[in-house]
C-alpha cells in the first residue's frame, strides 16, 4: 500500500512528550515512538494500552504451583511413599510443610521463565530478528516519532510537515512505501 | 519526571549528556583493552585452569582426596558453596529489592552485580557436582522416573529443595539480567563500526528497537521480575540454612539460621559488590556514575546486615547456654576455647566488629578502608561458614571419633581454582558487555543528574520553540 511516513527526531523526552501531546490534541495519529530509555507518561498519550504480561505470569505461576503439587503428590505419596522417622505422610495434607519449599520455588520458575519467554514472542525480539528502529542513534541520544500518511488522511503532507515542525524537532525525515 | 530534592546529593556527577553516558560506558568496549586487562585475564585464567586441573584429578581419582573423613564429610566443599551462593544474594538485591524500593542509585552497580550474581552461583553450582564423585550423573538429582533407580528423589530432603531453590535461582537471575542487557546491545549494536562486532551485538540485541509498547512491556517485566525475585532471594539462602538447620547435630540445629544465613549472605555479597566495583570504577573511568555517595549506600547496607549477623552470632551463643542443652553448650564453647578458636576468632573480627567501624562517616566514605573492610568481611565470611560446618562436626557425640579437618592441596586447589574462574567470567563480561545499565541510567539523569538538578525548569511548554533547528 502505497505510503508516507514521517520520521520526526528529537533530541530530548520531554520535549517529544509536549509534541506528541500537542499534536494529538489537534486530532493527528501517533503510530509509533522510538526512545533509548522508557519515556515516563508517553503510552496514554499516544494511546499506548498498558501491558498485560503482569496476568499472564500470574497465570504461568498459578500452573507451576499446580504441576508442583500435582507431581509431588504423586511421587511422594502415590507412588511411592517413604518412610522418613515414622512420620505420618499417607496424605498430601500430613506432609505439607515439606513441600512448601519446592512449591514456591516452581511456582516462581514458572511464572518467572513463563513471562520471559511471552515477553520476547510479543516484543518479537529473538535472536537473529534484524533492528527495526529508523535511526541507529535512538538507542543513543535521539528520540524519533512515526507519523504515517494513511493513518492521517484528514491532514495533507504539507500540514503534517508543518505541524511537526512547531513541535520542536531537530530532523526530519520522509519515507515513501510504495 | 520526577522531581528530587535539591538537597539530595546527585547520583550522576559532572555534566553528562544522555549522548555522554553512551560514550562513557561504550568506550571501554569500543577500545582496545587496556594491557593490565591482559595481565589480570592470563593471572586469572591460570589459577582456573590450575583450578580446573585439580576438579579433573578429583573426578578421576574420587573424592577421597580432598580432606574429608569419616566425622567430617562435609568440610571445604560446603564452605565454599555457602560462600559462592551467599555472594552471589548482593546482585538480586541490588537488582530486585532495590527496584521495588525506588532506590535510583542501584541503576549504577546493578548491572555488574548482577553478573557478580551469575558467576558466584556458577562457582557456587560446581562444589555440589563435583561433591557428587560422578558429576556426569548429576541430572539424577532431577525428579526422573524410576528407571533411573528405585526411587523418585526425596522431596522431603533439605538437599532436594537446594536443587530447586539454586536452579530456579540462577536462570531466573540470568533471565532477569539478559532482558535488562538487551536495550544497551542494541545501543552498542547501532555503534558498532566492526562487522564482526555488529554481527555479533545484533544477535545479543534480540533485533530491539526501542519501541514505545517494547518499553512499556520492558517496565513490567522488570517489576514482576522483581517482585518474583526479591521472595526467591530470601528463599535460596533460607533453604541453604535449612541443609544445616533440619539436621539434629548441635552448632546447626537452630531456629535461627534462615534469617541469619540471608543476612549474612547480603553482608557478603555487598562486600563482593564494593570489592569489585573500586576496581572497576576506576579501571573504566566511571568515577562520575559511580561515586563516593553510592560506596556509602553500600557501606551502610554492609554495616546494617553486619550488625544483623553479629546479633545472631551472640544470640546463637546466649541460646546454647539458656537452653541448658549440655551438647549444644559444649559445641559453642568448642567453638570458642576449642582447636579451631583461631576460625572462630577472626570470624569474630571480621564480622562483627568491622562491619561497626562505618558508623563514621569519615570511614565509610573512604575508599581506601572500604575496599580493605569488603576483603575482610569476605574472608569472614568464609570463616564463618567454616566454623559452622568444620567445628560443628569434628566432636560429634562420639568422642572416640572426634577429629580433625585439615584441607589438602586438592581442596585449596579447587576453591583458589573458583576464584581464578570467577575472575576469568567477570574480566570477559567487563570486556565485552555494558558495565553499567546504560539506558536506565538515562532515566535518571535528569532527576539525579549534577547537570540538570538545580537547573531551573527549562524542559516544559516554552523550550519547545528554542530547538528548531530543522531540515
Amino acid at each position: 500500500m502505497a505510503d508516507r511516513i514521517f520520521y520526526a527526531m528529537y533530541d530530548d523526552d520531554d520535549i517529544l512528550k509536549d509534541g506528541a501531546k500537542h499534536l494529538v490534541s489537534k486530532g493527528v495519529k501517533v503510530s509509533e515512538v522510538f526512545s533509548p530509555f522508557p519515556i515516563h507518561g508517553l503510552d496514554p498519550i499516544i494511546g499506548i494500552q498498558n501491558t498485560r504480561l503482569g496476568i499472564m505470569a500470574f497465570i504461568y505461576g498459578l500452573t507451576g504451583l499446580l504441576l508442583a503439587t500435582i507431581g509431588m503428590r504423586y511421587f511422594m505419596v502415590v507412588d511411592w511413599p517413604m518412610n522418613i522417622g515414622g512420620k505420618p505422610n499417607f496424605t498430601y495434607l500430613d506432609n505439607i510443610l515439606a513441600f512448601v519449599p519446592i512449591s514456591f520455588e516452581f511456582t516462581v520458575l514458572c511464572a518467572a521463565h513463563g513471562m520471559a519467554i511471552t515477553y520476547m514472542l510479543r516484543n518479537r525480539t529473538l535472536p537473529g530478528i534484524p533492528a527495526q528502529n529508523p535511526d541507529p542513534r535512538t538507542t543513543d541520544d535521539r528520540f524519533v516519532m512515526e507519523i504515517r500518511l494513511s493513518e492521517n488522511s484528514k491532514f495533507s503532507t504539507d500540514d503534517l510537515q508543518e505541524m511537526l515542525k512547531e513541535t520542536g524537532i531537530v530532523e526530519l525525515d520522509q519515507k515513501e512505501l510504495k | 519526571m520526577h522531581k528530587e530534592a535539591a538537597i539530595r546529593e546527585p547520583l550522576i556527577l559532572g555534566h553528562k549528556s544522555f549522548h555522554d553516558v553512551t560514550e562513557d560506558v561504550c568506550r571501554p568496549i569500543e577500545d582496545k583493552a587496556p594491557k593490565m586487562w591482559y595481565v589480570l585475564f592470563g593471572i586469572a585464567a591460570i589459577i582456573g585452569l590450575y583450578g580446573v586441573g585439580c576438579i579433573l584429578y578429583l573426578l578421576g581419582t574420587g573424592v577421597g582426596v580432598w580432606g574429608l573423613n569419616k566425622t567430617i564429610g562435609w568440610a571445604w566443599d560446603i564452605t565454599n558453596f555457602v560462600w559462592w551462593v551467599g555472594i552471589g544474594h548482593a546482585g538480586t538485591l541490588i537488582s530486585a529489592v532495590l527496584l521495588l524500593f525506588r532506590q535510583k542509585w542501584r541503576m549504577a552497580i546493578n548491572r555488574s552485580a548482577e553478573a557478580m550474581t551469575i558467576f558466584a552461583v556458577f562457582m557456587a553450582g560446581l562444589f555440589p557436582l563435583i561433591h557428587m564423585g560422578r558429576l556426569w550423573l548429576g541430572y539424577w538429582v532431577l525428579p526422573l522416573p524410576n528407571q533411573f533407580g528405585s526411587l523418585w528423589v526425596n522431596f522431603n530432603s533439605p538437599l532436594l529443595w537446594d536443587v530447586f531453590a539454586i536452579s530456579t535461582y540462577l536462570s531466573v537471575s540470568l533471565v532477569f539480567w539478559y532482558i535488562g542487557l538487551i536495550p544497551d546491545f542494541a545501543t552498542i549494536r547501532d555503534r558498532a563500526k566492526k562487522p564482526v562486532a555488529k554481527k555479533m551485538y545484533s544477535i545479543l540485541a534480540f533485533g530491539w528497537s526501542g519501541r514505545a509498547k517494547q518499553w512499556n512491556r520492558f517496565e513490567l517485566v522488570s517489576l514482576v521480575l522483581a517482585g518474583l525475585a526479591t521472595p526467591l532471594v530470601f528463599s535460596v539462602h533460607s533453604i541453604v540454612s535449612f541443609d544445616f538447620a533440619t539436621s539434629v547435630i548441635p552448632g546447626w540445629h537452630t531456629t535461627i539460621f534462615p534469617p541469619y544465613f540471608v543476612a549474612g549472605a547480603v553482608f557478603s555479597g555487598f562486600a563482593m559488590v564494593q570489592t569489585l566495583m573500586l576496581v572497576m570504577r576506576k579501571a573504566m573511568g566511571l568515577e562520575a556514575y559511580i561515586h563516593t555517595k553510592h560506596v556509602e549506600y553500600m557501606n551502610i547496607v554492609i554495616m546494617v546486615t553486619g550488625s544483623i549477623v553479629g546479633t545472631a552470632y551472640i544470640t546463637e551463643l546466649f541460646i546454647s547456654w539458656y537452653s541448658g542443652v549440655e551438647y549444644e553448650a559444649y559445641a559453642f564453647i568448642n567453638r570458642a576455647t576449642g582447636p579451631y578458636w583461631w576460625a572462630y576468632a577472626s570470624m569474630m573480627t571480621c564480622n562483627v566488629v568491622s562491619p561497626q567501624l562505618m558508623w563514621f562517616k569519615k570511614l565509610r566514605t573512604s575508599l581506601v578502608f572500604t575496599f580493605i573492610i569488603s576483603i575482610v568481611v569476605n574472608i569472614g565470611m568464609w570463616f564463618e561458614r567454616y566454623v559452622i560446618i568444620v567445628t560443628s562436626l569434628h566432636r560429634d557425640y562420639l568422642p572416640s571419633s572426634w577429629s580433625m579437618h585439615y584441607p589438602s592441596h586438592i581442596d585449596i586447589g579447587v576453591y583458589v581454582g573458583t576464584i581464578g574462574l570467577f575472575f576469568v567470567f567477570f574480566l570477559l563480561f567487563a570486556r565485552f558487555f555494558p558495565v553499567l545499565a546504560l539506558n536506565e541510567i538515562k532515566t535518571i539523569l535528569k532527576s539525579s543528574g549534577e547537570s540538570y538538578k538545580n537547573a531551573p525548569d527549562t524542559h516544559h511548554g516554552h523550550s519547545a520553540n528554542e530547538n528548531n533547528n530543522e531540515h
